[in-house]
């Protein structure tokens, strides 16, 4: 930062970019930058494409030399087997719940707490913002035998509900919400407040409505964590009928002789939801204004 | 919960009665404390159930021999003892150390990099581009996992095909530890690179466009520009990154398991891997929960030092 405003304030010297050596030179890096940032596209989408089209290869194919990039026998066994074979019907339908109502209540409670923190200065919400905080700095991965044994002492243990409910709290959302609604002007609070409004109603009847964007960027995030998280299912659930997907897979890949057909079927099947959402809702993701902390 | 720090529009009042003026307050009170209270209610119960009660649980398991089931029976400073003369251990914190210093500094050069080629107007495609290197982000670690234990596969894999049929040898990917390391690494990169681009992208499309001309036209070429200009424009925005990176690369856990599975042999166990080996699999929690506290003194002391660091810097 110091180095920066060093600089002669030069804006305005020259119109932007429309003439000039700058120009010219851009014009010059045009081709050779292109060609490197699509090689690197190609580096990043290899192993995907790769994983993808084999999915579609039978068993036989999968291992038969000289590889092939492109099928040579296109088939969709693997999806089928994944799909009856191992249960996947009732895997996906677990973790599509775990993630939908998480994803509700988590964009519910972050909004309510978001805004809490952003318009109510007392003790008492800082103290809870420093709190929350502290969560970032104590993430699941280091607590893993102490939270198995809340869990199992609460009678969650090797329900959805034992996934779904430790789950709400994220710092990410509260984060995000506190963020927008500290941009929101308080004069809005006030007249709202002279007009005789109710707190909570201003809350429900203004404030959330305002909130809208944040609220599907978040909403995406979440369903996005939730879909492929792995650790709170792998320490809540025991009884398979009860596995979400991602602990599913790791039973898969994690055997003796690897099913192989069967695991690219059921990997693919695994990523196509989030596909679809992403598809829908890219512009939420990609030109979300994503600033402190967006990760968990 | 002191009225004086409540929003200072509200506090002119009509001095009335005392009657008058404590029943006002009485309503204030239940509009400023009980509906903030109402809207943080359920996240406070949350957090005090699952971060303050397993906290507090696993500092006193640390101090036992807990095995998940019976009474605690306290046993001082043993299980750091143990903890601290254990190879095991050391082997899985050094190995998470050398995953940490060499994968971190991977993610945030290669999402800088193409953050860079995004926003620089001399490239065509980039939305396109975009869009494809953003879709790892879709994927779950597990996933990553599978997709790149496909292509590094030793017998199978696409790339000792590639390797073998331009006449190389094949490479020992799976049984040789620091290869197998190597892939796990690239994996992450991988995975990795798609957020935090988005971060740097929001941070290189703040910088203001009239300092990089101005710079250009004092004669500085692109790294002077890259160097003085852009580097200390997204300081802020690089700290986070490398943060965030770090404290996830040491908690790294469910990629690997499905990758290496912390292999060849134990060779890979990262610290949280071992952690879940002690404590679940061989059901040594007090024993686990006294790694736990070492991991979470670590993560701690990097995020000071870094915040220290980044202090000094700004």
């Amino acid at each position: 930062m110091a180095t920066a405003t060093k600089l002669p304030p030069a804006a305005g010297a020259r119109p932007s970019g429309k003439s000039g050596p700058g120009r010219a030179k851009r014009k010059n890096l045009s081709a050779p930058l292109t060609a490197v940032l699509w090689v690197i596209v190609a580096i990043y989408a290899l192993p995907l494409l790769w994983f993808l089209l084999s999915s579609f290869k039978p068993g036989s194919e999968l291992f038969s030399y000289p590889l092939s990039m492109i099928p040579r026998e296109w088939t969709f066994q693997g999806f089928v087997d994944a799909w009856e074979r191992v249960d996947f019907a009732r895997y996906f339908i677990n973790t599509a719940t775990v993630s939908l109502v998480t994803t509700v209540l988590t964009v519910f409670f972050s909004a309510c707490t978001g805004y809490a923190l952003a318009k109510y200065n007392n003790k008492g919400t800082r103290l809870f913002f420093v709190c929350i905080l502290a969560t970032t700095m104590l993430p699941t991965e280091v607590i893993l035998n102490p939270t198995f044994s809340v869990i199992r002492d609460l009678g969650l243990y090797n329900s959805l509900a034992g996934i779904i409910v430790p789950s709400v709290l994220t710092a990410t959302g509260v984060f995000m919400f506190r963020q927008f609604f500290l941009t929101v002007p308080d004069d809005l609070l006030h007249s709202a407040r002279i007009d005789g409004a109710s707190e909570l109603a201003i809350f429900f009847r203004i404030m959330l409505p305002l909130s809208k964007p944040i609220l599907f960027t978040l909403a995406i995030f979440s369903f996005q964590w939730r879909w492929n998280d792995y650790i709170w299912p792998l320490i809540v659930l025991n009884d398979p009928k009860w596995y979400t997907l991602q602990v599913a897979l790791r039973s898969i890949v994690g055997a003796e002789n690897i099913d192989w057909p069967v695991l690219l079927g059921a990997s693919v099947i695994s990523i196509l939801p989030l596909v679809l959402v992403f598809a829908v809702f890219q512009k939420y993701v990609l030109n979300a204004d994503v600033s402190a902390g967006l990760k968990d | 919960m002191a009225n004086s720090t409540l929003s200072p529009a509200v506090r002119p009042e009509q001095p009335g009665s005392p009657a008058v003026r404590s029943k006002s307050q009485q309503r204030r009170r239940n509009r400023y404390v009980i509906a903030p209270l109402i809207l943080v209610g359920v996240n406070v119960v949350l957090f005090l159930v699952f971060f303050v009660w397993p906290g507090a649980l696993g500092l006193i398991y640390s101090f036992t021999d807990y095995r998940g089931v019976g009474k605690l029976n306290f046993i001082g400073l043993a299980n750091f003892q143990k903890l601290f003369a254990d190879s095991t251990f050391y082997a899985a914190l050094t190995r998470t150390f050398l995953y940490t210093v060499l994968s971190v500094p991977l993610v945030y050069v290669s999402s800088l990099g193409i953050a860079s080629l995004l926003v620089s107007k001399a490239t065509r495609g980039r939305t396109a581009a975009k869009v494809i290197i953003f879709l790892p982000w879709l994927i779950s670690p597990i996933v990553v996992g599978v997709i790149w234990k496909w292509m590094f596969g030793q017998d199978f894999g696409f790339v000792n095909f590639v390797i073998t049929t331009l006449g190389g040898g094949p490479v020992p990917w799976s049984s040789n530890g620091n290869l197998a390391l190597m892939v796990v690494i690239f994996a992450s990169a991988w995975g990795g690179t798609a957020f935090n681009m988005l971060l740097f992208i929001a941070a290189l499309k703040n910088i203001p466009e009239a300092l990089l001309e101005a710079a250009e036209l004092d004669g500085a070429n692109a790294w002077q520009r890259f160097r003085h200009v852009i580097l200390p424009g997204i300081a802020p925005t690089s700290f986070m990154v490398i943060l965030l990176s770090t404290i996830h690369a040491m908690k790294e856990f469910a990629m690997i398991q499905a990758l290496t599975n912390g292999g060849p042999g134990t060779e890979n166990t990262l610290i949280v891997q071992y952690i879940y080996k002690t404590g679940f699999e061989q059901s040594k929690v007090g024993y686990a929960s006294a790694a736990s506290m070492v991991l979470m003194v670590v993560l701690l002391a990097i995020a000071l030092i870094q915040l220290r660091f980044n202090k000094k810097k700004g």
